[in-house]
């Protein structure tokens, strides 16, 4: 049974409407636009000097082999840290959810990180870990792990993902927590009097009944991993060594900064949205039907 | 509510308005990006400035560090809102040069305010950086700095070196580093903070090599990268080898290693001249510093030094008096005596003949010679085409693009030769790029 809100006349839903939409416009769209319209442009810094171009700055990247190379660390950097952070968050859930005691003191500990701010993050891990003096640091390569992020990209890589991961558990956990809890007991235990041994009982029953939970937080880390982790990067490795933590959305900041190629920034962040919505149109599409309301 | 209390509170609230006093006074916007004791240095200057007369109110207010205060100073100007004065760090010189209608160069604004301004009485190895190919002052040098090494005094006597004969060329930083690390220090030999500053560029000018042509772009920005040279890639492949067994270690892109340092880790560290505050107030170590290393085998090294630091731009679209006011400012931070207190006091080098003399001959540098360095190294010898600074437009991106080909050939990906000579291509990408941009 569908509800449907019915109103009388035609003015009031649409001025009830008219705030959000404005933040929509005056927050999305326009900037969206003027993004644009600055990619067909070549410009300096100052837009002292401006010509409009057409598609070169869309044919350029193209045809850079280091644009596939940003493409290529983007995806694996998204699959790992939307992976391991969704993972982890249910993981924690799953257990937080038990009665156990201090149940509220470790839901509240797991939640913390979620207020930190992305650079204040990287600032935080990048203390632990810097190569030489960070204190973690010093421990592994006690161990005798080369443990040097500065000029190893690999070791940069799993320092963004380790970061960037740490941030996000706390988002996730608190989603999973609520749906966990928004399954009614009767049916757990029903399963329970049925024989069903506890993996049993979550693969079959808690994860389907999680499952719009999962969808939703499956749609907000992509974004998250797209587009937030920019702070981190940024804070960490600038996209080093060699472009080894270089993600789409650093690149857009990376070549547009200080006005060195407003166009072809602004022609990278138009492609950016585009595979994000396309993404997202193509979770909803698909990844929806399987989900049980 | 009452009636009369309305019409009271309405009577109050538009006399708080109406009360404002009426400034008479210009104000004049400062941006810059100085922290710490270097901001301290900034709101007293102006201070001094705006009780010294009644008419022009310098406001100075930070905004970030030099990239987000260049990156700021560009927005405001294209929303019509830009400050007076803009500090722009170096490598931003090109950028704000070709921004023809966008700044105001300082030559104009002294000649028509009708401030007395001789160029001679500057060092013109400071300010031939910010000037024309005739000497045409642009920008106003403000904090400037050299490379140079800093060394910690107690390793060296650990392993059995003299604390107060530094290694002078290249061969022998190697060869002490090495003692070093036997005596102990096996994490870092030596290292530096600025990995193309100090590797590229200043290694470039202390040997009377060539960056890139005219004059290092200076003459042009139809300029071609040529630091792909037998030379540097020598000293490359050379860091490679080193970094091998950590003689010598990378400690990333920018200055954030420069801990490393102060807290013993690198005996042997090559930096700016102005990292001399941090040093002395946190290392615990006896320490000092020496000019940067040379190659003995190549011909004309050493030569002299390029500064570093940022200068003072003065943006376009301002009002007649407030330029007047600009350039007063300017003529009172030329005075002798103002330049003597900030030479001493901050460790910025002076900017005109006049303190430089005075400092040296007050006997100041034989209590602190570590503050002398840098100016013996920039006044080495009368500037070459090579040394008298560079100007590349892009220069931010360009240095990422180098310090990324560092990273490559440091971590065994590439050979020496082959980083160098993407860098060069990479970064001659670049610089077609902003020709493109600016000369229409």
């Amino acid at each position: 049974m569908q509800k449907r809100a019915i109103f009388g006349g035609t003015s009031l839903p649409y001025l009830l409407l008219l705030p959000q939409l404005f933040v929509v416009a005056v927050f999305f769209y326009w900037p969206a636009s003027q993004a644009v319209w600055q990619s067909f442009l070549l410009q300096d810094a100052f837009g002292l000097n401006t010509s409009f171009i057409w598609f070169e700055n869309y044919k350029e990247l193209f045809e850079d082999t280091s644009y596939y190379r940003t493409m290529l660390t983007t995806a694996v950097f998204a699959i790992m840290v939307a992976g391991l952070s969704l993972s982890l968050a249910l993981l924690l859930a799953v257990q937080a959810d038990k009665s156990i005691r201090g149940a509220s003191v470790y839901k509240t500990l797991l939640i913390w990180p979620y207020a930190v701010a992305p650079a204040v993050a990287g600032v935080l891990w990048i203390f632990m870990f810097q190569p030489s003096l960070g204190v973690v640091a010093q421990g592994i390569r006690a161990m005798g792990w080369n443990w040097n992020p500065l000029l190893n990209g690999n070791d940069a890589l799993t320092l963004v993902v380790l970061a960037s991961t740490w941030k996000q558990i706390s988002y996730n956990f608190l989603f999973f927590l609520a749906g966990l809890q928004s399954i009614p007991r009767a049916v757990i235990e029903a399963a329970a009097i049925d024989g069903a041994s506890p993996a049993r009982r979550f693969w079959t029953i808690i994860l389907p009944l999680l499952s719009p939970t999962i969808f939703f937080l499956v749609v907000v880390n992509i974004v998250y991993v797209f587009f937030d982790t920019f702070g981190i990067i940024d804070a960490m490795t600038q996209g080093g060594p060699s472009k080894a933590t270089e993600t789409l959305v650093y690149k857009v900041f990376f070549d547009g900064r200080l006005g060195g190629n407003l166009g072809s920034s602004a022609a990278q962040s138009v492609i950016l949205m585009i595979m994000v919505v396309a993404l997202t149109a193509v979770q909803f599409r698909f990844i929806e039907r399987r989900v049980a309301y | 509510m009452k009636r009369s209390n309305l019409l009271i509170g309405f009577l109050l609230a538009a006399a708080t308005v109406l009360s404002t006093p009426a400034s008479a006074q210009t104000e004049i916007q400062w941006w810059h990006a100085l922290t710490g004791a270097n901001n301290d240095v900034v709101v007293r200057l102006s201070d001094e400035f705006n009780k010294s007369q009644t008419e022009y109110k310098v406001v100075p207010s930070y905004k970030g560090g030099y990239a987000d205060t260049m990156n700021a100073g560009i927005a405001a100007f294209r929303a019509s809102n830009a400050p007076h004065i803009l500090q722009v760090f170096e490598v931003g010189t090109a950028t704000m040069m070709a921004a023809k209608g966008a700044i105001k160069p300082v030559h104009v604004l002294m000649q028509e305010a009708g401030e007395k301004f001789d160029p001679s009485a500057y060092l013109p190895t400071i300010t031939g950086y910010y000037s024309t190919l005739k000497g045409e002052m642009l920008s106003f040098p403000f904090n400037s700095s050299s490379t140079v090494m800093w060394y910690n005094k107690d390793a060296f006597k650990k392993a059995g070196l003299d604390p107060n004969a530094p290694p002078k060329t290249w061969p022998e930083v190697f060869a002490a580093a090495k003692k070093l690390k036997a005596a102990g220090y096996d994490t870092c030999g030596f290292s530096n903070a600025w990995a193309t500053w100090v590797n590229i560029e200043q290694f470039s000018a202390w040997h009377n090599l060539p960056i890139g042509t005219k004059g290092n772009g200076m003459d042009g920005f139809d300029t071609v990268l040529t630091f792909n040279n037998a030379t540097l890639v020598r000293h490359l492949e050379t860091l490679i080898e080193l970094q091998k067994d950590k003689t010598y270690d990378y400690s990333g892109r920018t200055n954030t290693g420069e801990g490393r340092f102060t807290s013993g880790e690198c005996p042997i560290f090559l930096t700016s001249s102005g990292f001399f505050g941090n040093v002395a107030a946190n290392a615990k170590f006896d320490w000092a510093n020496a000019p940067m290393p040379y190659y003995p085998d190549v011909a004309g090294a050493p030569q002299n030094s390029i500064i570093g630091g940022a200068s003072l731009w003065v943006m376009g679209g301002k009002k007649a008096d407030e330029y007047k006011g600009v350039a007063k400012f300017f003529t009172f931070l030329s005075r002798t005596d103002k330049q003597i207190e900030l030479h001493q006091k901050s460790g910025y080098l002076p900017i005109t003949k006049a303190a430089y003399e005075q400092t040296k001959s007050s006997g100041f540098y034989k209590e602190k010679p570590h503050l002398e360095t840098p100016l013996l190294e920039l006044t080495n010898k009368a500037p070459t085409d090579n040394s008298r600074g560079l100007r590349f437009g892009n220069m931010v991106q360009l240095r990422d693009i180098w310090c990324e080909e560092i990273e490559s050939a440091l971590s065994g990906k590439k050979t020496a030769k082959q980083a160098l000579d993407d860098a060069v291509n990479r970064g001659n990408q670049l610089l077609r790029q902003f020709e493109k941009t600016v000369s229409r």
